[in-house]
């Protein structure tokens, strides 16, 4: 009896020890999980939960109806002979390894063209910011079909040059490029970003180099595009996993088709189809997954390639 | 970080000083350049708006932005030729961006404040948990969400699309606000640690108070992207009467209505002014908020 009531103090003893260490490690352990309650429930219900259970569909075969089967590998196997699944990848790489370096290329060049004090630089920003904030939406994407439509203004201005250009968002070697265009179109965004870096840049550098004799284009390579390469390397990243994720564009130029010939089928136009029209849940799930892959492959590669280029200060 | 503008002579610096002439030129030139670019960028939307306001028949055959013969036939035409008026999805929309805004503005500043100024159990790990949540493709948690609300019986109801915002699924805004709140003073929350103040008044007023620019960013581009947002609304909103505006604009799409386009051109305008109104009176605020998180 004694030695249990000993044991029980020792216990006790040992726990309000380690609650004191605890404490002082953590003294808001209380009220930081009270904070932050809400995104515990939002992460461990929306995605930790979703991303396991999805990860289990990946090997099913589930069309909402009956409960899902387990089919091993087999939707795996079958996305490698999915010959449009090849195609979407094939349409989705194009678009973000072309359309997003250029994007930034314009972005760049316009943040450049823009620093230091230029005259009217707000309201330049402005117009060059507002595409980027119209560009996803649904409205856009109709103006957009009608612009390079048979009968819209690229054909007109071509006519001018006597071209009579082709049906841009019907035509299967073109309508790809029509939504590279619009994407490019709403530079705005990394624009307003590079700007901000160009801001931190201090001017002793510049004023350095030009008492050394620096040509321009010698303090544009030596100072500001070395100094801007890590945040270059940020909108190169986060570009890269949006651009991917692309859907709304596609579906409205194409009615949802991903026509004509699949030349606008994304990859993520063609997850929705399987899930929501062919009800396929479990293959989407698997194509979910291999995107998830991709991207963070790309994400990986970029990381990679980083130490060759972008420059690190400290 | 600092996004106020370094105090700036321009022409004083000595590498600038060169022939004066020249550099009228140059300047000159770019404007140039700028203004014609400028153009470019906005004729595709100034072409949708003044044709949003032609005959039918004149749209695509007189593609000038110039024109005389001016209507509201488009407009009246467009306003219910999906069904229902147009004010119902206009409705909608509003409901589903106030609920994000305000779903957001809580979770999120909840969190970042957890984040940002407290020490907890485990505070690293989900801080790296949020912040791969904001770069984590949808399509990832898209099915199994959708079996949730359809369990749920939500399918077909706005709470899909709002429910989630109260529990700061939208990361990225947290990050934002985390940020800020890292930046804030500290002596101005230790200052009220000593005074006695808990953390539910430390919040309340000290950070929210001073919050506010990262609030304000918070809500605007809330407001762009639930009023722009497509993909959501696709899958979980099946009914007509409940269809945003986004939603409302593919009808004209499907229906490939070739007649119609004046409608369309016009509710396509209608629907971007809200992002426009935003964008105009939100734009200290966006670009503040995208240099602040993509700056460092």
């Amino acid at each position: 009896m004694s030695s249990l009531g000993e044991l029980r103090k020792v216990a006790l003893n040992a726990r309000s020890h380690a609650g004191v260490k605890i404490k002082a490690r953590f003294p808001d352990n209380k009220a930081g999980y009270a904070f932050l309650a809400p995104w515990l429930v939002g992460i461990g219900v929306f995605t930790i939960g979703p991303m396991l259970y999805s990860l289990y569909l990946a090997f099913t075969n589930y069309n909402l109806l009956q409960p899902p089967r387990w089919a091993g590998l087999a939707n795996f196997t079958q996305m490698f002979q999915d010959e449009r699944l090849w195609n979407s990848l094939r349409v989705t790489f194009t678009y973000v390894i072309i359309g997003v370096p250029l994007q930034l290329a314009v972005a760049l060049a316009l943040a450049i063209v823009l620093d230091r004090g230029m005259r009217g630089l707000s309201v330049y920003r402005s117009i060059f910011y507002l595409p980027s904030l119209l560009g996803g939406s649904v409205a856009v994407a109709i103006l957009w079909t009608q612009i390079f439509g048979k009968d819209g203004i690229i054909n007109a201005l071509l006519s001018v040059f006597g071209i009579d250009g082709p049906g841009w968002v019907s035509d299967p070697n073109t309508a790809l490029g029509t939504l590279i265009i619009l994407h490019i179109w709403t530079f705005g965004s990394p624009m307003v970003i590079f700007l901000a870096g160009l801001r931190q840049i201090p001017d002793m550098y510049y004023e350095a180099a030009q008492m050394d004799g620096a040509s321009k284009t010698r303090r544009f390579f030596s100072i500001t595009f070395p100094l801007l390469t890590p945040i270059i390397f940020f909108n190169l990243v986060l570009q890269v996993i949006f651009a991917f994720q692309s859907f709304t564009q596609a579906y409205i130029v194409s009615g949802g088709t991903g026509g004509p010939s699949d030349s606008t089928m994304f990859f993520t136009l063609y997850l929705y189809q399987q899930a929501f029209t062919q009800l396929h849940m479990g293959y989407a799930s698997a194509m979910a997954w291999l995107l998830l892959v991709i991207i963070a492959a790309f994400t990986a590669i970029n990381f990679w390639l980083s130490k060759y280029w972008v420059h690190y200060d400290d | 970080m600092t996004t106020e503008r370094l105090p700036l002579a321009v022409g004083s610096e000595p590498w600038r000083r060169r022939s004066v002439a020249r550099r009228r030129t140059g300047a000159t030139l770019k404007h140039a350049g700028l203004i014609a670019l400028s153009i470019v960028m906005i004729y595709p939307l100034i072409w949708l708006t003044v044709s949003s306001f032609k005959p039918n028949s004149e749209i695509f055959t007189d593609l000038s932005i110039f024109t005389s013969n001016l209507t509201l036939e488009n407009y009246v035409k467009g306003w219910t030729s999906q069904g229902l008026p147009f004010q119902v999805f206009l409705l909608n929309s509003s409901i589903l961006v106030v609920g994000a805004i305000v779903g957001n503005l809580i979770s999120c500043s909840l969190a970042a404040y957890a984040f940002a100024r407290l020490k907890f159990r485990l505070r690293n790990l989900y801080f790296v948990m949020m912040l791969g949540s904001v770069m984590l493709p949808i399509h990832v948690v898209l099915v199994p969400q959708f079996i949730i609300f359809k369990d749920l019986g939500w399918l077909g109801t706005f709470l899909p699309l709002i429910v989630p915002k109260f529990l700061a699924t939208d990361a990225f805004f947290v990050f934002l606000m985390v940020q800020f709140i890292r930046a804030l003073p500290q002596e101005l929350f230790e200052a009220a640690l000593i005074d006695g103040a808990g953390h539910i008044r430390s919040f309340l007023q000290i950070t929210v108070p001073l919050m506010v620019p990262a609030l304000a960013t918070t809500a605007i581009f809330t407001f762009i992207w639930t009023w722009g947002d497509f993909f959501g609304p696709l899958i979980y909103l099946r009914t007509q009467p409940m269809f945003p505006v986004s939603i409302a604009l593919k009808g004209f799409v499907d229906a490939q209505s070739q007649s119609n386009y004046g409608g369309m051109f016009a509710m396509s305008v209608i629907s971007l002014i809200p992002l426009f109104i935003a964008f105009l009176f939100g734009q200290r605020w966006l670009v503040k908020g995208i240099a602040t998180t993509g700056g460092k």
